[in-house]
């Protein structure tokens, strides 16, 4: 995968927006600007501190902010709270399946992926998950309309409708999505489980509904503190995702298609 | 004529009997019918309620429309805190054991997997869905604990005017 990320990098690209994020000094950089100019147009409030009451609509959308400079090479602070959060730690292995094997079906929802430029030798670390795109082709590749992006932003799977033919796994171009192939001893309550269904990351959606504006990741990456995820409304210019990427330049991975994602990444 | 005559009265007394055996077995289904309601578990949080959010009648014939409506009121539109919801069915039914933990709502003898076994229906929910309240992110004991409280059930966020069916007498 980490390969894969490298060679999508365009080499002159990369070049310009070196040269950019220097020609802009101390401000926020015009590429970084650019990006959220074509994140929002609205200016709302801030997210609602009670629980909700009224469906969700697209005064917000949620997002991230990755700082890979932040990033530690060896933590895993952001996946082991992720998975503590939404159950993921509940799996168990099946019996007398390959633990190899295991490792690659499990259920994930971030990775943790190292780039190494092959020429300078430099290791980038980041979290990749569910991008939450503007344009998911997860939910464009829907046969059910399981796949779908909610008003907030959120790109999640209904799994009352989810008929588990995981077209969405081969659409996405992060990788971000699991399926569960086995039945499911342990659930938590806020993150129903089952087999024969696909999954990703949901932006912690059961938190944002109960009026919190964090996630596990973001919460467990500032705990250790490295602060390299930062969450929030990309809609609100004043949310701590929005002045984070104020600051410095921030790209998609794989900007190339188009898909306008919720979560950005420094220093890639 | 005769024969005729001993023919229809052989029918009669045949019909009769066939009504009476109907009769019989209407009484046998009425007195089955009676136990629907002794499936609540003793150590449940239910077992000390008068009725459920909704009268209990209405629960045992639409329980599964009010949820269903309700899962996607949460998983479209983000709202939790509903008066309708599986979690909350959990939370308040669930039993307890000796040791005060909590037993699966599917498990054998347990409220909901009993009475899906007496009506013979496959009961599905819980493929998914928690079995027991653990990890909960909302749920009735801390929607009573808001100020908010819970949202109104979709049947009176839809029809307001319709009367509610009339609560029973006994406990659920």
């Amino acid at each position: 995968m980490s390969r894969e990320v490298d060679r999508e990098l365009n080499p002159q690209r990369r070049r310009f927006l070196g040269a950019a994020a220097g020609a802009v000094a101390g401000g926020a950089g015009g590429v970084g600007a650019a990006a959220i100019g074509a994140l929002t147009a609205a200016s709302p409030e801030r997210a609602d501190a009670a629980p909700r009451t009224e469906p969700v609509s697209d005064r917000h959308r949620w997002g991230m902010f990755v700082d890979t400079a932040k990033c530690a090479d060896g933590c895993t602070a952001c996946v082991d709270a992720c998975d503590q959060e939404n159950g993921l730690n509940l799996q168990a292995k099946p019996l007398g399946d390959d633990k190899a094997k295991w490792q690659n079906q499990r259920a994930v929802w971030i990775r943790k992926v190292k780039l190494q430029d092959k020429t300078s030798g430099h290791v980038t670390n980041l979290p990749l998950m569910c991008q939450h795109c503007e344009h998911p082709p997860c939910v464009d590749v829907c046969p059910t309309g399981a796949s779908f992006k909610r008003a907030d932003g959120i790109v999640m799977v209904d799994r009352h409708t989810c008929i588990g033919c995981r077209y969405c796994m081969m659409a996405c171009p992060y990788k971000a999505r699991s399926f569960i192939h086995e039945e499911v001893d342990q659930k938590l309550t806020r993150a129903p489980r089952g087999m024969g269904c696909v999954e990703s990351c949901n932006l912690c959606a059961h938190r944002l509904d109960n009026g919190q504006t964090s996630t596990a990741c973001a919460d467990a990456c500032a705990a250790e503190g490295h602060h390299a995820i930062v969450f929030g409304d990309l809609k609100d210019p004043n949310s701590p995702v929005r002045q984070a990427m104020a600051k410095q330049p921030s790209r998609q991975i794989r900007e190339d298609l188009e898909l306008n994602t919720g979560v950005r990444y420094a220093g890639v | 004529m005769t024969q005729h005559h001993l023919n229809a009265k052989h029918q009669i007394a045949s019909a009769v009997a066939v009504l009476l055996g109907l009769v019989a077995l209407g009484l046998a289904a009425a007195a089955q019918a009676t136990g629907v309601g002794d499936f609540v578990v003793g150590s449940s949080k239910a077992a000390q309620l008068e009725n459920c959010v909704e009268p209990t009648e209405y629960m045992r014939r639409n329980h599964m429309e009010v949820i269903r409506h309700q899962r996607d009121t949460t998983v479209y539109g983000g709202i939790r805190s509903t008066k309708h919801s599986l979690a909350g069915c959990v939370e308040c039914h669930v039993g307890y054991d000796a040791d005060h933990k909590p037993v699966d709502i599917d498990g054998k003898g347990q409220f909901c997997a009993q009475c899906h076994s007496y009506a013979a229906i496959t009961l599905n929910c819980f493929d998914c869905h928690a079995t027991i309240p653990e990890g909960e992110a909302w749920n009735q004991v801390t929607a009573a604990a808001h100020p908010g409280g819970l949202l109104p059930g979709v049947e009176q966020q839809k029809v307001p005017a319709e009367p509610a069916p009339a609560a029973e007498s006994e406990t659920q």
